[in-house]
């Protein structure tokens, strides 16, 4: 097979699914959040989500018009060939995607203010790397919106403090953002590592289905009381009051040097969009998150 | 909470029946204005010129759509509601001027819009962020474009809506404000879970 070529289809359907329809996870959790908001304001906005949420399912139309900066995450087996043309593949299928399905050109030069027209530019599509053992390869898409990604926070806490002072900033992190993000959210958090490490893991943990809680029980635990607490703040849905203003919490972790204590919180709105395909040596590809259509 | 559906041109009257938690469905004529067109309206407003568009009854949308050309139409594709709080600066003189009678957004807006909406009898209807294919299936038709040199997203759509909405009030023109409401129960919230967090403060 040629490789370049198979990944570049592969992606355009992907990012086609992915800001058209929502995987299956985030579509049950706003329908239990529909069917548990008693606030009046709040259920009239979830009814709107849902409906939009259908209507641009069966009209196959981005369900919002903030299609997101793109960024790729890719698991590598060892044995695939030919890897070093993945990037250009993924960059073209970005390209191709913006006129197709159509995507908004999201791309902004920071110095010139100028839009490149085609969601590519320096660094972007943004491309995360794994190798695993293996000859097939693994390419999620995360069409990331603009108003979660503006409230996402990083901090550098104070190790004394320890989980409690985690606790804070996550609660502190959610009543900041307000109406703000596109509430209901998800939320990744992540502690551990390094400033960078920790956003880079809590933005990564955002990927993680909604309908599977942490492997750690100790983390589910965190997870779990972590949403009621963010449940508990009155925020609602899109900022207009009721119980559910968060759909889940994904923690992750790194062990941390002893001096620190990165924080980070990542922020998904509602239209929490991913996709991901397999592709095997014979080229052929299996879609884990939608059905091809 | 109460239902209406309104036509516009929407009289000062309808416009102070309204209450915080209503929902709205519009039929008639919504522009779109973002920052730069409100900026140019009232900078035509000093100068005594003339408005491509009279706004008054009118529903005001921020909004920055995905529009394509289809032969000589032009057919909306996506149109979900951008930020409000950057209109903030302008909208109580536009509210003043031009008399528009709904403000369509999303996170609400602040003081001075509110107190605008009191005294010249306008309100705030919010609707669903990232709804844009909902919005755009209420959209019947592009009626004109005014100031496209802004770009496609800063211009003024001048669209035929049928049943707009919903729409939730969320100020009211009798001070009500409902994204302030909520701000003031969220921060009373925070030390209750703070505790139940066990967190010192």
């Amino acid at each position: 097979m040629n490789l370049e070529e198979t990944v570049e289809n592969v992606a355009v359907n992907l990012l086609r699914f992915a800001v058209t329809e929502l995987p299956k996870d985030v579509k049950e959790a706003l329908q239990k959040a529909y069917r548990e908001e008693t606030s009046e304001a709040g259920k009239t906005q979830l009814k709107a989500i849902l409906d939009n949420v259908e209507l641009a399912e069966k009209t196959r139309t981005p369900m919002c018009q903030d299609t997101g900066t793109i960024i790729f995450y890719v698991k590598a087996g060892a044995e695939v060939k030919h890897l070093d043309k993945i990037e250009n593949a993924l960059r073209k299928a970005t390209r191709r995607a913006t006129t197709k399905v159509p995507l908004r050109p999201n791309a902004v030069d920071p110095f010139k203010q100028k839009n490149t027209g085609d969601n590519t530019g320096r660094n972007i599509p943004y491309i995360n790397w794994e190798i695993v053992a293996g000859d097939t390869l693994e390419i999620t898409v995360l069409p990331k919106g603009g108003g979660s990604e503006n409230v996402c926070t990083m901090g550098m806490l104070v190790p004394g403090e320890g989980i409690n002072g985690l606790k804070k900033f996550v609660i502190d992190s959610v009543i900041k953002a307000g109406s703000k993000p596109c509430p209901p959210n998800i939320l990744g958090v992540a502690i551990g590592g390094g400033s960078d490490i920790a956003m880079k893991l809590a933005k990564k943990a955002l990927l993680r289905p909604l309908d599977q809680p942490n492997p750690d029980p100790e983390l589910a635990e965190l997870e779990k009381e972590l949403l009621e607490a963010a449940n508990s703040t009155g925020i609602g849905p899109m900022g207009l009051g009721g119980k559910i203003t968060v759909l889940g919490v994904k923690i992750d972790y790194a062990v941390r040097h002893p001096a620190s204590y990165p924080a980070a919180v990542a922020f998904n709105c509602w239209a929490a969009r991913r996709a991901t395909a397999r592709i095997y040596p014979d080229g052929n590809a299996e879609y884990l998150t939608h059905k091809l259509r | 909470m109460v239902t209406y559906k309104l036509t516009t041109p929407i009289s000062e009257e309808d416009a102070r029946k309204l209450r915080v938690n209503d929902v709205v469905y519009i039929t008639g004529t919504i522009v779109t204005a973002r920052d730069q067109a409100h900026h140019r309206a009232l900078q035509f407003h000093k100068e005594g010129k003339e408005l491509p568009i009279n706004f008054e009854g009118l529903a005001l949308f921020h909004c920055g759509p995905i529009v394509k050309k289809e032969g000589d139409r032009w057919i909306i594709v996506a149109a979900g509601p951008t930020t409000s709080t950057r209109m903030d600066i302008f909208e109580d003189e536009f509210i003043q001027n031009f008399k528009a009678r709904v403000i369509i957004g999303k996170g609400g807006m602040g003081k001075r819009t509110t107190d605008a909406m009191q005294k010249y009898g306008a309100v705030y209807g919010a609707f669903t962020g990232g709804a844009a294919v909902l919005a755009a299936k209420a959209i019947k038709s592009v009626k004109t474009v005014e100031w496209l040199d802004l770009g496609m997203p800063e211009a003024l759509w001048i669209l035929e809506t049928e049943e707009f909405g919903p729409l939730t009030i969320a100020i009211d023109s009798h001070g009500n404000n409902l994204f302030e409401d909520i701000k003031n129960k969220t921060e009373e919230n925070r030390i209750p879970i703070y505790r139940k967090l066990g967190i010192q403060k």
